[in-house]
């Protein structure tokens, strides 16, 4: 059996023929397999979902509970059979419940064929997730969000740091990060408690619901606060000297303007590159990333043992490239709408809804 | 070096003044000798050794990584130092378990400059890419851009010296009365701001004397000043420059000419500064204005414009034109300092000085007599008929200075007033705006406007070209209903630019004021305009009524005057 006769690219994303399913369907189907909560991975309307408990309940908490006709949850490293395949989860480190889906062919079909689908991927340390665990494959999808030699993210303490002194040298001024409401925003809050900080975090509404979720997964953030309504006027409701966390849109919208002297934050990958920051009015760029980076894309795919790499979305000519050059066979997949290149005009999506500000690829 | 680049890294995204001087406050202050002085040396230019060429960091990544990948990312960053710093390899073996002791330690950036400043071109090589392997990337970046004279953080030579200052509770004036005395790493300067040494001595026998600086005359202003305490003079269109020479030890001159921040510009007028360094007469220090004088008469600013935009400086070009200097004021005659006297007393001096150079090149700007406001006034409505004559196209207003004021450094209050020629107005209808920096990143505060030109004269249909941006002179009110205007009628997007509808019927009329305009090759219109600020939102008036660009074509030409 061929990798194409398991996996095939169609208009709703990647399906599996022989197990009845797609994975992150772009349009509503039959059957989904979801690898995270991500709103470009994560769609409602689905006949049934199947994913980890925790990505069920992200997308109750975004979508309402009648997000699919049929919601079943598969704990990693539990497997399940699909039709003609059996399909297990593994950690994905990525956000809070993400999962590399494992597709096996059945033995009866001849030699086994195991297809790792990544989703997104995370190899760095991460307090509000279960880490990445490499999977034995022979075919290994992996995403390219960050796939040039150029995106090498430093460690996210170091990030933190720079944050925390430059909130103890101007504290007159507010600290605004900007961080996508799943995923990031949790773990910046994480970070920050770890670096000893114990001040109140003031968070943006659209992050109230999905921290609470973390929080209910047992994850400890410490004083999370409410922005306190009041007058621009009053000095004290301008919030001197807090971090003050948001969607990335909303550090450049009106409502940024209540803060005092704000510092424009923005906690991402992309903020490794200047000219990205810079046109974004960003003032202080935290390079934190939940996606691996060019480093860890490569470790990846060789500690994985595959043969054979399809690069999905983001830039997949350099590791598509780095692939062949290790005697790799590589192919693109060109799988449109995921991910977020950045250049979207970030106030033009509405700053309340944590599903479209929110979501990071 | 990795301290002193995350301080560069965050001192180029900052944007308020204020807030950069805190960083490097904080920097000099926690950061020990010589490593801060060089860090001095570095953002105010001081800092002088064999650049590395492009080709020479194209080769050591070109070693270093695959040509497709590197092509690749160079695509994406656009920037070459950016794209080797972020993707220069880890060397070998420092990935490996217990191999610390295999990497390269960081370089300090007191190494670099030492070393630098010691090295040949032929060593280059070699260390740069030995201080690349022992970096983190924001330090790659700022050793690139360092080594390529390539770093351009936004911070001026006296934005750094009041950082100095602030470290004790010196004024930013006193550090620069000692500044072109002392060099990197500036250990004394700074044992002195800090209070643990004494002031260091000024060795520089032509040093800078902060430049004394005027308000601008009010309206109410008139009420209360009394025309006899003051003297009035043309306000030249020029360069403001301090004419500062002095001997060494040895005998030999060193002549200097200040620019108003102090950055000495002499080079750039070798013809001037050779001419003061051989006339011994000329030892102390004047302050006047730096002109371009042709047959006998001064030219407007775009003629000296012209001569500052060339790189090198050849004997044509001195020719063609001719460097002077207006003389206002005398700080030092011979070693006596002046600074003390009355204006009256120092003008007495400057004339005798300046007869005794006999030099072409220096004369003194002349006093304007008058009796009272109101003809003072009509001086400076009509220089030309005013003892102005030919050289009243570089006037650019009157300066007034009291007859009993002392030559002090700054801007001190009720002494000198300019009282500039009112500015040139035009209307235009406004095409794209931007987002501003910094605090106003949230507000389309930039704003490119334009005026109508006829593009076919048959049917008399006319489009709108831009001639320019302006990005103050605005209320914080009005900047709230700007930015609400541009939100509102955006009809298509740029990156981070928006364009605004502009037609006859729709649009948004912007009154800007602008002090002069200038022949320019780069802008579609052909016109640059210098200063150009927002005096009046015409919410009132249609676009159609806007100017033509033929009223700014006739200015330019000088066929009109304000
Ligand atoms: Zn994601």
């Amino acid at each position: 059996m061929r990798p194409s006769d398991v996996l095939k690219l169609t208009p709703a994303g990647l399906c599996c023929p022989l197990g009845g399913f797609h994975i992150d369907p772009l349009r509503p189907v039959e059957r989904a397999i979801i690898t995270h909560g991500h709103s470009d991975h994560a769609r409602a309307g689905h006949g049934a979902v199947l994913a980890t408990a925790e990505t069920l309940a992200i997308m109750a908490a975004r979508y309402g509970d009648g997000f699919t006709g049929a919601a079943q949850a598969l704990a990693y490293g539990e497997a399940l059979e699909l039709g003609d395949v059996r399909v297990a989860l593994a950690p994905a480190g990525h956000v809070l419940g993400s999962a590399q889906i494992v597709i096996e062919t059945k033995p009866a079909a001849g030699p086994v064929l195991r297809i790792v689908a990544s989703g997104d991927y995370k190899r760095e340390a991460d307090p509000t997730c279960e880490p990445f665990r490499p999977v034995g494959c022979d075919v290994f999808i992996t995403e390219a969000t960050f796939g040039l030699p150029v995106f090498r993210h430093p460690p996210a303490a170091s990030e933190i740091d720079k944050l925390l002194k430059s909130v103890a040298l101007f504290p007159e001024r507010t600290h605004i990060v900007g961080a996508y409401p799943l995923g990031k925003a949790q773990r910046l809050m994480a970070l920050i408690r770890a670096a000893g900080c114990d001040a109140p975090i003031y968070l943006h509404g659209a992050m109230e619901r999905l921290t609470e979720l973390y929080q209910e997964h047992g994850l400890a953030l410490g004083d999370l606060r409410r922005i306190p309504a009041g007058s621009r006027r009053d000095a004290a409701s301008r919030l001197p000297g807090a971090i003050v966390l948001c969607p990335p849109s909303a550090t450049q919208d009106l409502w940024a303007r209540r803060f005092a002297d704000p510092v424009s934050c923005f906690a991402s990958g992309w903020m490794r590159v200047r000219a990205r920051a810079r046109q974004k009015g960003v003032e202080l760029p935290l390079v934190i990333s939940d996606h691996a980076d060019w480093d860890d894309l490569c470790r990846t795919i060789t500690e994985t043992g595959a043969a054979e790499v399809w690069v999905t979305h983001g830039q997949e000519d350099a590791l598509v490239h780095w692939c062949t050059q290790q005697g790799l066979k590589a192919q693109p997949l060109h799988l449109l709408g995921y991910g977020d290149d950045g250049e979207a005009e970030p106030e033009d999506r509405p700053a309340d809804d944590a599903g479209t500000a929110g979501a990071e690829p | 070096m990795n301290r002193f680049a995350a301080f560069l890294d965050r001192l180029s995204y900052e944007a308020g003044r204020n807030a950069k001087i805190r960083l490097m406050v904080d920097y000099f202050r926690s950061v020990p000798d010589p490593e801060r002085g060089y860090a001095l040396a570095a953002t105010t230019g001081a800092l002088g050794f064999v650049h590395a060429k492009p080709g020479l960091i194209r080769q050591l990544i070109a070693e270093r990584t695959d040509p497709v990948l590197f092509g690749l990312s160079y695509d994406y960053v656009g920037d070459l130092s950016e794209t080797v710093a972020l993707m220069w390899p880890a060397p070998a073996g420092a990935a490996e378990p217990g191999a610390d002791h295999k990497q390269q330690p960081p370089p300090t950036l007191a190494e670099v400059v030492e070393t630098l400043s010691a090295a040949l071109k032929p060593d280059l090589p070699h260390l740069l890419a030995r201080w690349l392997d022992g970096l983190d990337e924001t330090g790659r970046w700022a050793l690139l851009k360092l080594l390529t004279g390539n770093l351009r953080i936004g911070v001026s030579g006296r934005l750094a010296k009041t950082a100095v200052a602030q470290l004790g509770g010196l004024e930013p004036d006193a550090v620069e009365e000692v500044w072109h005395g002392l060099s990197p790493p500036y250990t004394e300067l700074f044992a002195w701001a800090e209070g643990a040494g004494g002031r260091p001595e000024a060795r520089d026998p032509a040093p800078f004397r902060p430049p004394m600086l005027s308000h601008a005359l009010e309206e109410q202003d008139f009420d209360t000043l009394d025309p006899q305490a003051f003297c009035a003079e043309w306000k030249w269109d020029g360069i403001r420059v301090q004419a500062s020479a002095g001997e060494r030890a040895d005998g030999r001159p060193v002549v200097r000419l200040y620019s108003r921040t102090g950055e000495d510009v002499a080079r750039a007028f070798p013809d001037l500064a050779e001419a003061i360094a051989a006339n011994s007469g000329f030892r102390g220090a004047l302050d006047g204005e730096l002109l371009v004088v042709r047959d006998g008469r001064v030219q407007s600013f775009n003629v000296l414009q012209q001569r500052l935009n060339r790189k090198t400086v050849t004997p044509k070009l001195v020719l063609e034109f001719p460097a002077h200097i207006r003389a206002y004021d005398l700080l030092v005659d011979g070693t006596e300092d002046l600074r003390a006297l009355p204006f009256a007393a120092r003008r007495a001096r400057l004339e005798a000085f300046v007869s005794r150079l006999a030099d072409p090149r220096i004369d003194l700007s002349p006093l304007v007599p008058f009796g009272s406001w109101h003809e003072l006034g009509a001086a400076r409505a009509e220089p030309a008929a005013s003892g102005a004559g030919v050289d009243a196209d570089a006037i650019e207003g009157c300066m007034l200075k009291r007859r009993d004021s002392p030559y002090l450094p700054g801007r001190p209050k009720g002494l000198w007033y300019k009282w500039k020629r009112d500015p040139y107005l035009v209307d235009a209808v406004l095409m794209y705006a931007q987002r501003g920096h910094g605090k106003r990143s949230s507000y389309y505060s930039d704003y490119t406007f334009g005026v109508w030109r006829t593009v076919d004269a048959a049917t008399a249909a006319r489009e709108l070209v831009p001639v320019g941006k302006a990005y103050f002179g605005f209320t914080d009110q009005e900047l709230l209903e700007l930015d609400r205007f541009v939100r509102r009628n955006t009809v298509n997007r740029f990156g981070p630019v928006r364009e605004v509808t502009h037609a006859a019927d729709s649009g948004l009329v912007l009154e800007v004021a602008f002090e002069g305009l200038q022949a320019s090759t780069r802008h579609k219109s052909g016109i640059a305009m210098r200063f150009p600020r927002i005096s009046r939102v015409r919410w009132d008036k249609p676009p159609s009524e806007a100017d033509d660009i033929s009223l700014l074509e006739r200015l330019l030409a000088g066929r009109i005057s304000a």
